[in-house]
């Protein structure tokens, strides 16, 4: 033994210091800190530059709630939150489907995912082609004799949060589809060839054995889906920059804070994301924890 | 298992040869739907970026007198060129791979760190920590950039590569969730039989732990590579200046001077998907696992 070495206790010590200081530094400083901060800025009329800024009290948060302008974009997020259930069905659909004997499995699955690992701004570039006048999804509906549906897919108020969201399912679809896949493969699967010698349709099988089986899975994405509709930010903001009608609380929180340099008045809308995305996951947690209890 | 492979096969064939029209018709229903939207599925997934690859091949003049679907009748690589140099493309490259490789090894070195001393010791301050970088999962990054910008700034690296490391390394907090899960597994008895041998803690951690934690590096490798290659977000904040351009700005700045020059954005588009197509294609196997992995 090295006579140089410290004693075992001593080591210890040293490698437990040594070991977390600079993680739990990173930590504090990038996850903690921030809120703290925000806290503090939410209470004030900072514009992010001035060395002072007055206190304001309640103000940010009060005009939040009541300026309709703040609050409205609320309303955007509806579009994503529906789309998340047709994401979700989808996923769960082809993930069954792919769970029994198909030809060319992998190469199902793989198309079916490489969406989720292209570039936020490729994506947007990909969607801004697909919608533009004339573009893929135009001459896709003049070949399928459907010319008098085209409109603009993206300028058109009643259609382009649609447009964005359809965007959005197109790029997420395949995360939860693996998800489930995993899910659903990790049931034993001498009970679906039971049911099946029992005279077990799939629609039963899928209704009655996988359907229970990954129920927590399912709930899982159903609130990472609803917080992601609530802070929904790259593809409407490469895609259109928030204009008409497409803005999210989340582009619009960056944009008060750097654009108008409001940052008093955006950490105060950041804090209110920031619990209701709270709230919704300790919900999920919740429910998540009862049912697995049953 | 033989049996059963006997048994789906008996039944495969009572359902071909079919007793009743109506088993066979249901047969063929069930055909046609299920092979019928998986290619709906596949087109919807492809024809998107099918059509970027066909534009990009295309002249100018091509591209504004042809349909979105027809194909390129002179191949041309013009546009391919003038993405690459003109979209400062290389500089980006470049860029992404600086913070890809210092990011990387920063999360893996730090990640394992603290993961170890929290599996594998006990003390004080530990329960703390772990609630710590618990409860730092449940703040979506997005909403405290307010703030964190204020702190970059501060620390004098606005508009420097290391705002956006430093940012990739201190908020990862999945990798160390997934290093402890896998920790856990390691038997103690190894440490023991190692310390009866005389090695020291930071031997262990460095001969023991970390050749055994291979697995989890690679899927945090992959899943972590795939979302810094593709971040947009920070290096668009922090790293205004155009000599720092990483592939995501670079390609989002065609926004403005290639307005409707298509080709060209399109041949962008193209050159920024090509890196992770490839890598898909190879690492196919250990992407699913990662990708499931970081859920549970």
């Amino acid at each position: 033994m090295n006579k140089f070495k410290l004693g075992y206790d001593g080591q210890r010590r040293l490698i437990i210091v040594l070991f977390s200081a600079l993680p739990v530094f990173l930590l504090l400083l990038f996850s903690y800190y921030p809120l703290l901060k925000m806290v503090q800025y939410s209470f004030t009329n900072w514009n992010g530059i001035s060395p002072t800024s007055e206190n304001v009290g309640w103000d940010n948060y009060i005009r939040i709630f009541t300026t309709p302008e703040y609050f409205s974009v609320f309303k955007v997020s509806l579009y994503y939150f529906f789309a998340t259930f047709v994401q979700l069905g989808i996923a769960l659909y082809f993930a069954t489907v792919l769970t029994f004997k198909v030809k060319f499995a992998n190469l199902w699955k793989g198309i079916l995912f490489f969406p989720y690992l292209l570039n936020g701004v490729a994506i947007g570039f990909i969607f801004l082609y697909f919608y533009k006048g004339g573009g893929t999804l135009d001459t896709v509906l003049s070949f399928l004799g459907l010319e008098d549906q085209i409109r603009l897919w993206l300028g058109d108020r009643s259609i382009n949060n649609i447009s964005m969201a359809f965007t959005s399912i197109w790029r997420y679809m395949g995360f939860n589809f693996i998800i489930f896949l995993g899910a659903i493969q990790s049931i034993d699967s001498e009970i679906y060839e039971a049911a099946e010698i029992d005279g077990a349709n799939r629609w039963q099988q899928f209704r009655y054995i996988i359907m229970p089986s990954i129920k927590q899975i399912i709930f899982l994405n159903i609130i990472l889906g609803i917080s992601g509709s609530l802070s929904v930010f790259e593809i409407p903001y490469i895609m259109t920059g928030g204009s008409n009608g497409t803005k999210t609380f989340v582009i619009q929180t960056i944009d008060t804070a750097f654009k108008f340099s409001k940052v008093g008045l955006a950490s105060a809308m950041a804090l209110v994301l920031l619990v209701i995305v709270i709230v919704v996951t300790l919900l999920q947690q919740y429910l998540t924890r009862e049912k697995g209890a049953k | 298992m033989k049996s059963q492979a006997g048994y789906e096969k008996q039944a495969g064939i009572k359902g071909e040869n079919g007793l009743t029209n109506a088993m066979i018709i249901k047969n063929i229903f069930g055909f046609i739907v299920k092979y019928g939207s998986l290619l709906l599925g596949a087109a919807v997934a492809i024809i998107p970026v099918l059509v970027v690859i066909i534009g990009s091949f295309k002249s100018k003049q091509e591209f504004l007198t042809t349909g979105v679907l027809a194909l390129p009748k002179n191949f041309t690589f013009d546009n391919y060129v003038t993405a690459f140099v003109d979209g400062q493309m290389l500089t980006g490259f470049k860029n992404t791979i600086l913070i890809f490789i210092a990011s990387i090894i920063g999360k893996l070195l730090l990640g394992t760190m603290i993961a170890y001393v929290l599996d594998r010791f006990h003390f004080k301050m530990k329960k703390v920590i772990l609630a710590l970088f618990l409860i730092a999962t449940l703040i979506p990054g997005i909403t405290t950039q307010v703030a964190t910008f204020q702190i970059i700034n501060g620390m004098g690296l606005f508009n420097t590569i290391w705002s956006v490391i430093v940012l990739n390394l201190g908020t990862d907090v999945i990798a160390v969730y997934i290093f402890l899960q896998y920790l856990k597994n390691i038997p103690v008895s190894l440490d023991e039989a190692a310390i009866l041998e005389g090695a020291s803690y930071f031997t262990i951690y460095r001969k023991i732990i970390l050749p055994l934690l291979k697995a989890p590096m690679i899927t945090i490798l992959i899943i972590s590579g795939v979302g810094i290659y593709n971040d947009f977000y920070n290096p668009f904040l922090y790293m205004p200046s155009p000599d720092l351009k990483v592939i995501s700005t670079a390609l989002f700045a065609f926004k403005g001077p290639y307005g409707t020059d298509w080709p060209v954005i399109l041949a962008g588009v193209i050159i920024v998907i090509l890196p992770i197509l490839i890598v898909f294609l190879t690492l196919q196997k250990h992407i699913y696992n990662g990708v499931s992995g970081s859920v549970k």
